[in-house]
């Protein structure tokens, strides 16, 4: 049995509090220890993005501060676990903080997505799930291009049961979200949301998939708003769902 | 009385570097053009399969990327001595070396040359440093004609239009399009012409041949300049290029001083990368060499224009400056999902797309292109597949940085923005702080119907003009955790 801390991410943690639940049922089942260390807020992506270093560095500190103790962490996120491991320590170094800098590189170093670190540390792709549903997988691009995540989400999905994996068109496309670019560039991001949305359509699946809350709220919002019938559910969801328990999916709201 | 402000940038008023509205702006005009949205689409869907196929063929492709990044950082870290260097081969073998701070400086030299070789008319190769200090309009003032004759930029100089892209400019256009442009600006053009390409590519051969043949100066820009011989290099496709470069009897070359590289070794690296990521093909038709003159053949007065407008001052950023390393491929112009859809004219300088978007902010300072670094959702595909590893996305988040630093010490108002990002700070560096205001979130679900929240006031209000947002749930993660392990820790 491993001890695992569970970063939420301030995203889900508030708005998509299934993906956290369902990272928790997941590691759980499989038998290992789920911690949630209640001092965390938020990776500070965010602003780092839009320019404001300053105002990330105590965001950056208090993840630092909070995982430290801490020999195992997973997010269900693509894209805060890719700041942590790539923005963490720049911005850290950048101003001034060398000793911040070291630490926030030796705590990325432990941090994980939720298929990285169920394929590559935990070594499972079978995580006993059950889902009858057609389903298209979307890789976003943190995960994708930041993280090198590859196929292991689709590993994972493959050996989901009762599962009707339909392979996306243009999967490698951004979906247009880009955090704060979906409201300071919000034309653009919406062509690029059309798009997406057409290759998911065109899939005829369900539900789109990914393993980030954030594109998943675009995506998702745009299909809503299109009265699409189809709709997003964390990767993670999807994963923890099983056969006697069912979907957690909803569940709170 | 002036203030030293840092090194200087490229001077406005002068080429096209700067952004005459913010890229929304121009962006959401150009998103409305279905005609451009289906040219471009098509345009770089077709090369980024080329491209893909080809870069794939080559075993040690990750090899030559990290070799040409090496090769650019070591010779960005020396580029004094190698400028000098090259200035002193290129007068060894007979040509003349000319240093132009910025534009203005640039465009009088090269007004002046050509007033000495006493033409009214010059041809042109197709260059990128020539467009960005606006020389077409320096020597029309000057009484001297420019004629560009790469197919594409003679497409644009006809159309009264701007490029859009750096390798192929005309890429906003489509054949039916051209036909129209070379029936209604071309002298003697058979008015029976179609829109297929042969017959297109024939009518600009006939009415550029003319000017080949007539034209007295050559003007060019550079991929490359070997500092170890002074050679300098022409890559280009079509053959018209070689034409300017070996019949007049005076050539210009005007060359931005990061295209110096130290060595014939080095150039063989760019020579694989190069073709390979700009038009998809494993070497590109015409590669032109020239080390200064060669008595009784070719141009008898050849002269390089070493072109600063700004680059110094990117230099200066140790993290900025990276931009430099770019060889114009325009990969990731290819690849790109904003510049897939907008277009090159929404950046509004010669420099469009991905790499425009952290270099023209460099070169003009980044007030006057402040909207650029944003132009971004951050996706990385550009970092991908930038044959000298160029980490776009990271420069634009440094660039992002330091619009925000320079603008709170140009202003003593906070924007609004700075104010939401510093009252998220506050809150989001709290955890008790952080819960209130998810507790206080949760009052939004009286925006809602139905699940979901479908009008947000600003500054979300973009967000939802086309997205649904989510309601929040009843209960925050943080709360289901507190109430299902009460007992722990």
């Amino acid at each position: 049995m491993t001890r695992i801390a569970l970063f939420a991410t301030c995203l889900a943690d508030t708005l998509f509090p299934d993906a956290a639940k369902a990272t928790v049922t997941i590691l759980e089942r499989l038998g290992h220890e789920v911690v949630f260390p209640e001092e965390q807020t938020c990776c500070g992506q965010m602003h780092v993005n839009t320019g404001y270093q300053r105002e990330a560095l105590p965001l950056i500190r208090r993840y630092v501060e909070t995982f430290e103790p801490h020999e195992l962490i997973v997010a269900p996120s693509g894209s805060c676990v890719g700041s942590i491991t790539h923005q963490h320590a720049m911005v850290a170094r950048r101003l001034g903080d060398e000793l911040l800098a070291v630490r926030a590189a030796a705590v990325a170093a432990r941090t994980y997505e939720l298929s990285q670190l169920l394929v590559d540390v935990l070594g499972v792709e079978d995580v006993g799930a059950h889902y009858p549903h057609r389903v298209t997988y979307h890789p976003t691009c943190h995960s994708l291009r930041m993280l090198r995540v590859g196929d292991r989400p689709l590993r994972l999905l493959r050996r989901v049961s009762g599962i009707d994996l339909v392979p996306l068109p243009a999967a490698d496309a951004c979906c247009g979200f880009g955090g704060t670019f979906a409201v300071k560039n919000a034309d653009v991001s919406t062509a690029m949301l059309a798009d997406k949305m057409r290759s998911v359509l065109d899939t005829g699946a369900e539900i789109c998939t990914a393993g980030d809350s954030s594109c998943l709220m675009h995506i998702g919002g745009g299909l809503s708003r299109l009265r699409a019938g189809v709709r997003t559910v964390h990767l993670a969801e999807i994963l923890a769902s099983t056969e006697s328990a069912g979907s957690i999916a909803g569940a709170g709201r | 009385m002036t203030t030293f402000l840092g090194l200087p940038t490229a001077p406005p008023g002068v080429g096209h570097l700067r952004q005459e509205e913010p890229f929304p702006i121009a962006a959401r005009r150009a998103l409305g053009d279905s005609q451009l949205r289906r040219n471009l689409g098509k345009a770089t869907s077709h090369i980024r399969a080329k491209r893909a196929a080809v870069v794939g063929e080559l075993p040690d492709w990750e090899e030559l990327r990290a070799a040409g990044q090496a090769i650019k950082a070591a010779t960005m870290a020396d580029l004094g001595r190698y400028l000098q260097q090259l200035e002193a081969s290129v007068t060894a073998r007979g040509g003349t070396v000319h240093w132009a701070a910025d534009a203005t400086q640039a465009n009088d030299i090269v007004t002046e040359l050509v007033r000495q070789a006493r033409a009214t008319e010059v041809v042109k190769v197709k260059s990128l440093a020539t467009d960005e200090i606006g020389l077409n309009d320096a020597l029309a003032r000057a009484g001297i004609s420019a004629y560009e004759t790469d197919l594409a930029e003679l497409i644009v100089q006809l159309g009264h239009d701007r490029p859009s892209h750096i390798l192929v400019p005309a890429i906003h256009k489509n054949r039916s399009e051209i036909r129209d442009i070379f029936l209604r600006e071309m002298a003697g053009v058979d008015p029976a012409l179609t829109d297929d390409p042969a017959a297109l590519a024939e009518a600009a051969r006939r009415h550029l041949r003319r000017k080949f043949l007539s034209a007295t100066v050559g003007i060019s820009g550079a991929n490359f300049a070997v500092a170890e011989t002074g050679t300098l290099c022409v890559v280009e496709s079509e053959g018209n290029g070689r034409m300017c470069l070996t019949l007049p009897q005076t050539l210009i070359t005007v060359m931005g001083i990061e295209k110096v590289i130290p060595t014939w070794a080095d150039l063989g690296v760019f020579l694989q990368l190069l073709p390979r990521s700009s038009t998809g093909e494993r070497m590109n038709p015409y590669t032109s060499m020239w080390t200064g003159v060669t008595p009784g053949d070719g141009p008898q007065s050849v002269h390089l224009v070493l072109l600063d407008n700004g680059r110094t001052a990117a230099l200066a950023d140790p993290v900025g400056r990276e931009a430099l390393h770019c060889i114009r491929c325009s990969a990731c112009l290819n690849v790109c999902p904003v510049y897939e859809r907008t277009g090159g004219h929404a950046y509004g300088s010669v420099y469009p797309g991905p790499i425009g978007a952290v270099l023209s902010p460099q070169l003009t300072g980044i007030e006057d292109n402040a909207s650029l670094p944003y132009a971004s959702s951050l996706c990385g595909a550009c970092y991908d597949v930038c044959p000298v590893k160029i980490n776009i996305p990271s420069l634009l988040v440094h660039l992002r940085a330091r619009h925000v630093e320079e603008f709170r010490r140009a202003h003593r108002m906070p924007s609004a923005e700075a104010i939401t990002m510093a009252a998220a700070s506050w809150v989001m560096s709290d955890p008790r702080r952080f819960a209130a205001a998810q507790s206080a979130g949760r009052a939004g679900r009286v925006l809602g119907r139905r699940g979901k929240i479908t009008t947000l006031p600003p500054p979300l209000a973009a967000w939802t003009r086309a997205r649904d947002a989510p309601l929040p749930p009843s209960q925050t993660f943080r709360q289901w955790w507190h109430s299902e392990h009460r007992d722990a820790p």
